[in-house]
């Protein structure tokens, strides 16, 4: 049993900069080193992971996702609207998004058409829906999904407590289930995997059909905590949840990625905002630090297989 | 007939008899009042996706993974500083033009710096270096709206001959990228590469120094769009590029262009173009809300590029 598999050292870098990162808040602002405090930092981490995994799910198969914010901000809108008043409908709705992101994913396959310009186009079509449903901010989140977002387990704050649901979840979904090897079979090597006679079609459609469900998750969480929608609410988490996979230490193509790391991407970014406004730097350049921190993530990723090779060259 | 075949068989014919058609049902509505006026503005905003686009087509043939996603950073960027530089004084457009220039080559050669030294895919690469941009078009900004020189405002709102000035500047680049693309080395360079990058190695294509030209090539376009556009609409607004990351990856593929890489096409952008633009004023002309004219407006680029797609052997 090797300590250091690969799936460990992978982690390894999105472990770090999360410790390094919580360390410099807890430095800066020690009251949040408490039970409210960890909640009040890590709050609005968990849609954000959501969408993260979503995202991951689409990158597994070697494609990108670019409707993903305009989608979250829509199912937001459905929330808010539908499900609270009439929940059979909502649900119905959010049923059928789930069945559009199935059929987008074979129809990009299909037509062989580069999902990022298909996504492009979709985030269009959910952006309309979303302004068509909820033209002015409003809407009310439904008791329930309030409830279960402020909930207050013993130990740990819900938002600690979630996210670890969400990355074991997907940790089983994607590394352990036989359905998760032969999705990053399909990301890993198409033409094998159809050969061995499963159908790439029905797999991307299903990585895609499970995207959409965590991303549906991810606009339902979010609506628990900010108690009403608004159809630019979630617009951010397409570049959010990019980043927090790639930070999480998956790559971009060949299936290998990592769902606990994709998490703790989410997190590292939620925590990289509240650490730059408790450093008082300017709201302007909160973007900006975000790319950068993803620069330097992926810098210090392409040095760490530098030595890696070279550890095992010799 | 073997005329009719030949012209049938051009991959940028379907984009002008979408563009007729659409200009057609527009004039049928308003019966014919207003059809210099709609020809007019189809080429003004045509013209600022066709330059953007032309830029965005030599990027996606250099092959699969390549596009440009800092578009519309850059265009906010250039047209800021810009304006700002120039101090809506007449005496220092040249400096206004030098600054747009340099903004696009630093872009541009961050651009391929990140690609190559981190070696990522372009997608991430851009995506990365377009939130630092942001941040900076932002912080520069300030909400501030600074007026163009008098003469530039005068120049991009006029028209020479009855076809508006930015059409012809457009169609000066066109012709040039045309020739580029079909006459010169740079074009046979480019789709080499685009068409097997290890062949095009092996047959001594200096593929750096073509994959780094044409990033530069493209920043440098999306640069001056952002200048033309901020003189033409009175100023830089933070949100003036936005539409663009869309739309100049749409015009390419619409287009004709190959998104695999490896074929370009210069008429296809302009009608791509055009057709964009009355897609949009035809919704207008019909009276669609805002949240319909999105909705549309995403399904009609993926019908369109649906039908456009030849299934590819596999």
């Amino acid at each position: 049993m090797k300590l250091l598999t690969a799936e460990r050292i992978r982690l390894l870098v999105p472990s770090m900069s999360l410790a390094v990162l919580l360390v410099a808040v807890f430095w800066l602002q020690p009251r949040t080193m408490s039970y409210t405090g960890l909640n009040l930092l890590f709050n609005l981490a968990v849609p954000i992971a959501l969408a993260t995994v979503a995202q991951m799910l689409i990158m597994m198969v070697n494609d990108l996702d670019l409707s993903m914010g305009t989608f979250v901000s829509f199912v937001a809108c459905v929330t808010a609207t539908w499900v609270q008043t009439d929940p059979l409908i909502g649900f119905a709705i959010l049923a059928a998004c789930i069945g559009v992101y199935a059929l987008i994913g074979a129809l990009i396959y299909l037509r062989n058409l580069p999902s990022i310009v298909v996504t492009l186009g979709m985030s269009f079509v959910w952006g309309g829906l979303a302004v068509l449903l909820l033209p002015a901010p409003g809407g009310v989140a439904p008791d329930w999904i309030r409830a279960i977002m402020t909930v207050k387990p013993p130990f740990a704050p819900m938002a600690i407590v979630a996210s670890i649901g969400i990355a074991l979840v997907a940790h089983w979904l994607v590394m352990r289930s036989s359905l998760g090897v032969v999705l990053r079979g399909v990301g890993g090597n198409e033409r094998t995997v159809e050969r061995a006679g499963w159908s790439v079609l029905r797999a991307r459609a299903t990585a895609y059909a499970l995207a959409g469900f965590f991303a549906v998750l991810a606009g339902m969480c979010l609506v628990g905590l900010t108690t009403s929608a608004d159809a630019n609410i979630a617009l951010r988490y397409t570049l959010l949840s990019i980043a927090g996979v790639i930070l999480g230490g998956g790559e971009f193509v060949g299936g290998r990625v990592s769902p606990i790391g994709a998490v703790i991407g989410a997190l590292t970014l939620t925590l990289a905002a509240s650490l730059l406004s408790f450093l008082k730097i300017s709201p302007d350049w909160q973007i900006g630090a975000q790319g950068a921190i993803l620069i330097i993530v992926l810098a210090v990723r392409l040095l760490l297989n530098r030595s890696e090779a070279r550890g095992t060259g010799q | 007939m073997s005329l009719v075949r030949q012209v049938f068989g051009k991959p940028w014919i379907w984009a002008f008899l979408a563009t007729l058609a659409t200009f057609v049902v527009t004039i049928l509505f308003t019966g014919g009042a207003s059809t210099v006026g709609l020809a007019q503005a189809a080429l003004t905003f045509g013209a600022f996706s066709v330059i953007v686009g032309l830029g965005q087509m030599f990027v996606v043939t250099l092959g699969p993974g390549n596009v440009d996603l800092s578009i519309p950073a850059t265009m906010t960027l250039a047209g800021t500083l810009a304006l700002k530089v120039m101090e809506t004084q007449d005496g220092l457009i040249w400096l206004g033009l030098v600054v747009t220039l340099l903004t696009g080559l630093v872009i541009g050669i961050a651009n391929y710096g990140l690609i190559k030294l981190l070696r990522i895919p372009p997608i991430i690469a851009t995506l990365s270096a377009s939130f630092i941009v942001q941040s900076a078009a932002i912080w520069t900004n300030r909400g501030i709206r600074i007026k163009p020189p008098e003469l530039l405002a005068q120049f991009s709102t006029a028209s020479t001959l009855g076809i508006p000035n930015v059409a012809w500047l457009a169609l000066v680049i066109s012709v040039a990228a045309w020739v580029a693309l079909e006459r010169g080395i740079y074009g046979r360079f480019v789709s080499a590469i685009g068409q097997n990058m290890r062949a095009a190695r092996l047959a001594g294509v200096p593929v750096d120094g073509v994959r780094f030209a044409t990033y530069v090539l493209c920043a440098l376009l999306a640069a001056i769009t952002g200048f033309l556009l901020s003189c033409f609409s009175g100023g830089a607004a933070l949100n003036m590029g936005a539409e663009y990351l869309l739309t100049s990856i749409a015009v390419v593929v619409i287009g004709g262009t190959a998104v695999a890489g490896g074929f370009a096409n210069v008429p296809g952008i302009w009608g791509a173009s055009l057709f964009l633009f009355l897609v949009v004023s035809m919704l207008n002309t019909y009276g669609a809300s805002a949240g319909v004219r999105m909705l549309l407006t995403g399904v009609i680029i993926i019908g369109v590029i649906v039908a456009a797609s030849r299934r590819p052997a596999r």
